[in-house]
C-alpha cells in the first residue's frame, strides 16, 4: 500500500483509522476506499466523525492509530506530499479578513509554489470560474457568507488538486445560493477533480454523490450509492402516525406492497403517507437516529 | 535552501501585506508606551536620580528600547497568530500548505520582528532627541535577537493556548512581570544576590543589559547575549515540536 510514485487507483484509502479524544471514540477502526473521479458523500449527524476524518486526511489532526493514503501518498509519513494532492473547503470560514480577494488567492499560490508567470493568470481564470472577479479587490471581510465560500473553492483549487474536500460547504448558506455551489461542484467533478462531501443535508448528498457512506459513532455502517443504499432498507416508505407512539416508518420494496400495507392498516389510523425512500430513511432503519438530530 | 526561504517568504507576506496597509494606526499605537515611559520614569521619577554614574534618562532609554522590542514583537505575532489560529481559524490553510514547520513558524515570527524592530528604531529616535546615546551595529545585532526572541516566545503562547484568555493570562504572568522586573527601569547591581540570580533567568534582563552596555559606553555583556540568542532558540524548538505533535 506504501507509495512509490503517487500512483493509485483509490485516490483515498483509510485503514482500521481510529482517532481517540479523551476516551471519546470520534473515529473508531474505520475503513474507506474513494475512487477517483467520483463525488463521495460522507453523511452523519453532528459529531459522527465525519470532521475528524477529514482533519485527519487534511494532515491537521494525527489520529491514534491505522492508517490512510491520499493518491497512493502514506498521510503519516508523507504529509508534505499529500498535502500538493488536496484543497480543502472546511466547515467554517477559515479565512484571513484583512486581504483583498485577489491577495488572498496570491498567498494560497505563493503556499503552494506556484510560478509567477502561472500566478496571475490562474488566480483570473479561478476568480471568474467562481464568479468573484468583479470583488477582487474586496477586502474578505466585507464579503458574503456565499463568497466566501466561492472564495474558499478557489483558494482550495490554486494548485489543481486531484481531490478537494468540502466539509458541510453549504451549511447557513441560503436556498439559491447552495444551488448555486451544488451547481460549481458538479463543474468541478466533470473538470476530473474528485470530490469528497461531508454534509448532514440529505437532498445534498442525493443530488449530487455517486456514492455514500455513511458514518455513525465514527464507524461506517453503510456504503454504496444512494439508490443501492435505498433498496437496501426498501424504495418505498410509508409512515403513519400513531397516538401512541409518533411517526412510525415502515419500508417496502415497492408500491404494490406498501399499498397492500396500507389497505390492511387499522381504521382509527387515519394519517398515512406513502412516498419514495430517500437517505435519511436509510439512516432512521440503520441508526434508529435522524441526520439532523444532534 | 532556497525552498526554505521561499516558504518563509510566502508565510510572512500576507502579514506585511497586512502591516503596509495600516502601518499608521500600528506606528501610532504602539509608541505610546513607550514615551509614558520615558515622561513618567525618565523625566517625572528620574529627573534628579543617577544610576551607576549616569543620568537615570540615559539609563533607562535602553531599558525601554528592550521592553518596547518584547512587547511589540510578542503581541505582534502571539496576539494575530492567537486570533488566526483560535477565530478566524486561518492558520490551518498554513498547517495544510505543503511547507516545513520551521518555515511556517520562522514566516509566523518575522512580523513580529519587523514591527518590534519598527517601534524600537522609532523610539530609538525619540530617545536620541532627548539624550545622546552610542548606537553600533552590535546594538542592531541585539536588537534583532530580542526581536527574534520575543516574537518565537509569542508564537509559542499563541499555539499552547486554548482561548484566547490562555493568552491574556500569559501576558499578565509572564510578559507584565518581566516588564517591571526584567532591569528596564533599575539596575540589578545593588539588589541580593539571590534576587540577582531570579531576575538573570528573565531574558529581557539580557535584552536591557545588552542594549545599555552599549549606549552607556561599557564593556560588552557576550555571555547575556548568547543567553538571549539560547532562549531564542528554545522557543523556536518549543514552536516547531508543538505543530509537530498537533497536526501530522
Amino acid at each position: 500500500m506504501e507509495s512509490v510514485g503517487g500512483k493509485s487507483e483509490a485516490i483515498i484509502r483509510i485503514k482500521k483509522l481510529t482517532k481517540i479524544y479523551s476516551k471519546i471514540r470520534a473515529i473508531d477502526g474505520l475503513n474507506l476506499k474513494v475512487n477517483s473521479g467520483e463525488i463521495f458523500g460522507f453523511l452523519g449527524p453532528n459529531g459522527a466523525g465525519k470532521t475528524t476524518t477529514i482533519r485527519v486526511l487534511a494532515t491537521l489532526t494525527r489520529p491514534s492509530s491505522g492508517s490512510a493514503w491520499i493518491n497512493g501518498f502514506n498521510v503519516i509519513k508523507r504529509p508534505l506530499q499529500v498535502k500538493v494532492e488536496f484543497g480543502i473547503v472546511q466547515q467554517h470560514i477559515s479565512l484571513g479578513r484583512e486581504l483583498s480577494v485577489w491577495e488572498s488567492m496570491e498567498l494560497q499560490a505563493l503556499l503552494h509554489h506556484l510560478e509567477i508567470s502561472r500566478r496571475r493568470q490562474r488566480i483570473a481564470e479561478l476568480l471568474d470560474y467562481v464568479e468573484l472577479t468583479g470583488q477582487a479587490n474586496q477586502v474578505v471581510g466585507t464579503l458574503s457568507g456565499g463568497m466566501k465560500r466561492r472564495l474558499m473553492i478557489a483558494r482550495a483549487l490554486i494548485h489543481c488538486p486531484k481531490l478537494l474536500f468540502l466539509d458541510e460547504p453549504t451549511i447557513g448558506l441560503d436556498v439559491q445560493t447552495r444551488r448555486r455551489l451544488w451547481d460549481l461542484i458538479r463543474r468541478m467533478n466533470l473538470d476530473g477533480t474528485t470530490i469528497f462531501l461531508t454534509t448532514h443535508y440529505i437532498e445534498e448528498a442525493e443530488a449530487l454523490c455517486n456514492r455514500v457512506g455513511i458514518i455513525h459513532c465514527g464507524r461506517l455502517i453503510a456504503l454504496g450509492t444512494p439508490l443501492e443504499l435505498r433498496e437496501r432498507v426498501g424504495m418505498v416508505t410509508v409512515e403513519t402516525l400513531e397516538n401512541n407512539n409518533g411517526t412510525c416508518y415502515r419500508y417496502f420494496p415497492d408500491k404494490a406492497a406498501a399499498i397492500a400495507y396500507m389497505q390492511n392498516l387499522p381504521s382509527e389510523i387515519k394519517n398515512t403517507t406513502m412516498r419514495d425512500s430517500n437517505l435519511e430513511d436509510v439512516f432512521i432503519e440503520l441508526t434508529g437516529r435522524k441526520v439532523r438530530e444532534e | 535552501m532556497g525552498r526554505i526561504l521561499r516558504d518563509i517568504y510566502s508565510v510572512w507576506w500576507a502579514d506585511l501585506r497586512i502591516l503596509k496597509r495600516f502601518w499608521p494606526k500600528f506606528l501610532i499605537t504602539c509608541i505610546i508606551s513607550p514615551i509614558l515611559y520615558l515622561f513618567v520614569f525618565g523625566f517625572g521619577l528620574g529627573r534628579r536620580i543617577k544610576i551607576e554614574g549616569t543620568s537615570y534618562l540615559e539609563f533607562v532609554i535602553p531599558g525601554i528600547i528592550a521592553l518596547t522590542a518584547m512587547n511589540t514583537s510578542f503581541n505582534s505575532a502571539g496576539m494575530k497568530l492567537n486570533v488566526d489560529r483560535l477565530f478566524y481559524k486561518s492558520f490551518d490553510e498554513f498547517l495544510m500548505a505543503p511547507i516545513s514547520s520551521f518555515s511556517l513558524i520562522l514566516g509566523k515570527s518575522l512580523i513580529g520582528v519587523v514591527r518590534g524592530l519598527i517601534i524600537s528604531c522609532a523610539f530609538l529616535l525619540i530617545g536620541i532627541a532627548f539624550s545622546p546615546l552610542r548606537v553600533n551595529f552590535l546594538f542592531g545585532v541585539t536588537l534583532l535577537v530580542t526581536c527574534f526572541t520575543f516574537a518565537f516566545l509569542g508564537v509559542l503562547a499563541a499555539l499552547i493556548a486554548k482561548s484566547h484568555q490562555d493568552m491574556s493570562t500569559f501576558t499578565s504572568m509572564v510578559l507584565r512581570p518581566m516588564t517591571f522586573l526584567g532591569g528596564t527601569f533599575f539596575s540589578l547591581d545593588d539588589l541580593p544576590k539571590m534576587l540577582k540570580i531570579i531576575l538573570n533567568i528573565i531574558p529581557l534582563t539580557h535584552a536591557s543589559q545588552c542594549l545599555r552596555a552599549i549606549t552607556l559606553g561599557q564593556a560588552f555583556p557576550w555571555l547575556s547575549l548568547l543567553i538571549l540568542v539560547s532562549f531564542g532558540l528554545v522557543f523556536l524548538i518549543g514552536c516547531i515540536v508543538i505543530v509537530k505533535m498537533s497536526s501530522v
